[in-house]
C-alpha cells in the first residue's frame, strides 16, 4: 500500500513542474481561442449577441466587398513588403557577412539593430514625421527645388510599406547574416576551384545554401506583417484598410464580436496556409 | 585583393544607404524632441528641453510608465518562473508525450498578438472580468511564456543532469537541485529570457490596447497622444522610451554576452 503510494507520488512529481505552465497555456490561450472560435458562430442582432450557431459570418466575409477587398490588401501588402525586404536585406547582410572585418561585425550588427528598440508605437509616429506633407522629406525637396507642391507620401499605402519595410530588412538582415556566416568557405573554394566565376558561385552555390535564412526571415515577415494593426492604422490611414483594421473596427466601434472572431480566424487560416509553404524550411526543434 | 575597388566602393554606399535608412526615423525623432517650438518639424527652432518638462509633468503619462514597468516585470517573472519549471520538468522527468507538451507550450508563438489579445477579450467579457492591468499582464505572460520556455529549454543540457544526479545522490532533495544547482547553472539563460521578456512586454501595444481601461500602459497612452497629431511632446516620450530600452539592451550586452564569453 505505501509502496504503491510512493510510486503514485513519483509518477505525479514531474507533473507538478509541468503542470503550470500547461494549465496556464491551456486556460489563457487554447480556452479563448477556442471560446472566439464558438463566439464566430454566434450573431450580432441589434445590440445583443445570439448564439445563432451559424456560418452567418464566414458567408458575410465572401458576400461583402469591403472584407474580402481587406483580405486581398492585406495580402497584397504583406508580400510587396516581404519581397522588398528581401531584396534590400540580402545584399546588407552579405555586405556585413563578407566584407566588414569579423571583429567589426558584431557592432555593425548592433548598430543596424539599435533603432528599433524604441516603442513600435513611436516607429511608426516618427515615419510620420519624416512623411507627413509638411514633413523632413518634403521640406527637404522643396528646399531644393525639386517639387514645387509637397507631395502627399503619408496617408497611403507607400507609408504603410515603408514603414513595415523599416523594420523587415532589419529581421531579414539578421536571419540571412546567420545563414551566410554559417557558411563553410569550401564550398566557395570548390566552385572557385571547379570553374566557376563569382555570379556562377553565388547563383549555384552561395544562394541555394542561404535560402532556409531567406524562408525563416520570409514567414516570420508575412506573420507579422499580415496581424499587425499599429502600422497601418497609423501610416496607412483610412483610404483603404487592411484586415487587422477591419477587425479592430468591429471590436472598436461597433463591438461586434462574432464577426471579429470570425475574420480573425480567417486570418488565421491564411496564415496557416502560408505556414505549410514554408514549413520545409523552417525548424522550430532544439538544435 | 584591390583595396579601393569599384565594388567595395560600391559595398560601402549601399551599406551607408541601407543605415540612413534604419536610422533616418528615429534620428529625426530625438532631434525634433529638442524643438523649441510647437511643431516636431522642420526648421530646427532651437534647443529646448520644455517637451521633456513637459513629460515628465504629465501625471497620466508617468502613471502609465509605472504600470508598464510593474507589468513588465511581474509578467517576465512569472513567465521566466512557468518556463523554467516546465522546461525541467521535460528535460528531466519521464513524462508522456512531450512533443505534444512542447508543441503545445510554444504553440502562441506562431498566433499574432492580435488574435491572442482578441481572445481574451471574448473570453474575459464573457465571464464577465472587467479590463485591468492585470488583465494585460496575464496576456503578456501568454506571449513571453512560450519563449522563456524554449530558451531555457534549449540550454538545458546532459552535463548539467550529471552534476543534478550527484547532487541528488549526496542527499539533496528536489527543491534544494532545483535552486541551488540548476537554476545557478542556467543563469545565463534565465537572465536572458528575462530581460527579453521585460523588452517584449514594456513594447507590448495590442493586447494592452484590448484588456486595459482606465490604467493604461505606455504603449496605449502614447497611442492616446497621437490623436493630437504630431507634437515633439510625443517625439519627447519616443526618445525617453528610446534611452530606457539602449539601457536595457546595454545591461543584457554587459551582463550576460560577457559572462557566457568568460565562460
Amino acid at each position: 500500500m505505501t509502496a504503491r503510494a510512493r510510486q503514485t507520488s513519483h509518477d505525479l512529481k514531474p507533473w507538478g513542474f509541468v503542470a503550470p505552465a500547461l494549465l496556464w497555456t491551456l486556460c489563457f490561450f487554447v480556452a479563448p481561442f477556442l471560446v472566439m472560435a464558438a463566439m464566430s458562430l454566434w450573431e450580432r442582432v441589434g445590440t445583443d449577441l445570439v448564439a445563432s450557431w451559424s456560418f452567418v459570418n464566414y458567408a458575410k466575409f465572401f458576400e461583402r466587398g469591403h472584407y474580402l477587398e481587406a483580405m486581398l490588401n492585406s495580402l497584397e501588402v504583406t508580400v510587396i513588403v516581404t519581397v522588398t525586404s528581401i531584396l534590400l536585406a540580402y545584399p546588407f547582410a552579405w555586405i556585413l557577412a563578407e566584407k566588414v572585418p569579423a571583429r567589426w561585425q558584431r557592432l555593425a550588427l548592433v548598430l543596424a539593430i539599435l533603432p528599433f528598440w524604441t516603442s513600435y508605437v513611436v516607429r511608426s509616429y516618427s515615419w510620420l514625421l519624416v512623411l507627413a506633407n509638411n514633413g523632413v522629406i518634403n521640406q527637404v525637396l522643396l528646399a531644393m527645388g525639386i517639387v514645387d507642391d509637397p507631395l502627399s507620401l503619408a496617408n497611403s499605402r507607400s507609408a504603410t510599406v515603408i514603414g513595415f519595410v523599416h523594420f523587415f530588412v532589419m529581421l531579414l538582415t539578421l536571419t540571412i547574416y546567420a545563414n551566410l556566416v554559417q557558411l563553410p568557405p569550401n564550398y566557395r573554394k570548390a566552385a572557385q576551384d571547379l570553374g566557376a566565376n563569382g555570379l556562377q558561385t553565388f547563383w549555384h552555390v552561395i544562394l541555394p545554401l542561404t535560402l532556409p535564412g531567406i524562408m525563416v526571415g520570409a514567414f516570420l515577415t508575412f506573420v507579422l506583417c499580415i496581424g499587425d494593426y499599429i502600422t497601418p492604422q497609423i501610416l496607412g490611414g483610412n483610404q483603404e484598410l487592411l484586415m487587422p483594421q477591419v477587425i479592430m473596427l468591429q471590436i472598436g466601434r461597433r463591438a461586434d464580436f462574432p464577426t471579429a472572431s470570425a475574420l480573425a480566424i480567417l486570418l488565421m487560416v491564411v496564415v496557416t496556409i502560408a505556414y505549410l509553404g514554408f514549413a520545409r524550411w523552417i525548424r522550430l526543434e532544439r538544435a | 585583393m584591390k583595396r579601393f575597388s569599384g565594388r567595395s566602393i560600391a559595398s560601402v554606399l549601399y551599406a551607408l544607404a541601407i543605415y540612413g535608412f534604419i536610422f533616418l526615423p528615429v534620428v529625426v525623432l530625438v532631434l525634433f524632441s529638442f524643438q523649441d517650438g510647437r511643431f516636431p518639424i522642420p526648421p530646427f527652432k532651437g534647443f529646448s528641453l520644455r517637451w521633456y518638462e513637459a513629460v515628465l509633468a504629465d501625471r497620466r503619462l508617468m502613471e502609465a510608465l509605472t504600470n508598464s514597468l510593474v507589468v513588465a516585470i511581474l509578467s517576465s517573472a512569472m513567465s521566466v518562473l512557468l518556463g523554467f519549471l516546465a522546461a525541467y520538468g521535460i528535460a528531466r522527468f519521464m513524462l508522456p508525450a512531450k512533443g505534444l507538451q512542447r508543441g503545445l507550450l510554444t504553440a502562441p508563438l506562431t498566433v499574432s498578438y492580435l488574435i491572442i489579445g482578441m481572445g481574451l477579450l471574448i473570453t474575459f467579457n464573457w465571464l464577465g472580468i472587467p479590463k485591468s492591468l492585470l488583465a494585460a499582464g496575464i496576456g503578456h505572460v501568454v506571449i513571453n511564456m512560450p519563449l522563456c520556455f524554449a530558451i531555457i529549454y534549449s540550454q538545458m543540457g546532459d552535463h548539467q543532469a550529471n552534476i543534478e544526479r550527484a547532487a541528488r545522490d549526496l542527499g539533496a532533495r528536489e527543491w534544494q537541485v532545483m535552486t541551488l544547482i540548476t537554476a545557478p547553472m542556467l543563469w545565463p539563460a534565465l537572465f536572458a529570457s528575462f530581460f527579453l521578456s521585460m523588452t517584449f512586454s514594456w513594447d507590448e501595444f495590442i493586447i494592452s490596447f484590448l484588456l486595459t481601461r482606465f490604467d493604461v500602459t505606455l504603449p496605449v497612452e502614447i497611442w492616446n497622444l497621437l490623436r493630437s497629431g504630431l507634437n515633439p511632446k510625443t517625439n519627447a516620450v519616443g526618445s525617453l522610451v528610446f534611452g530606457i530600452s539602449v539601457v536595457l539592451l546595454l545591461v543584457l550586452e554587459l551582463v550576460v554576452f560577457r559572462k557566457a564569453k568568460r565562460s
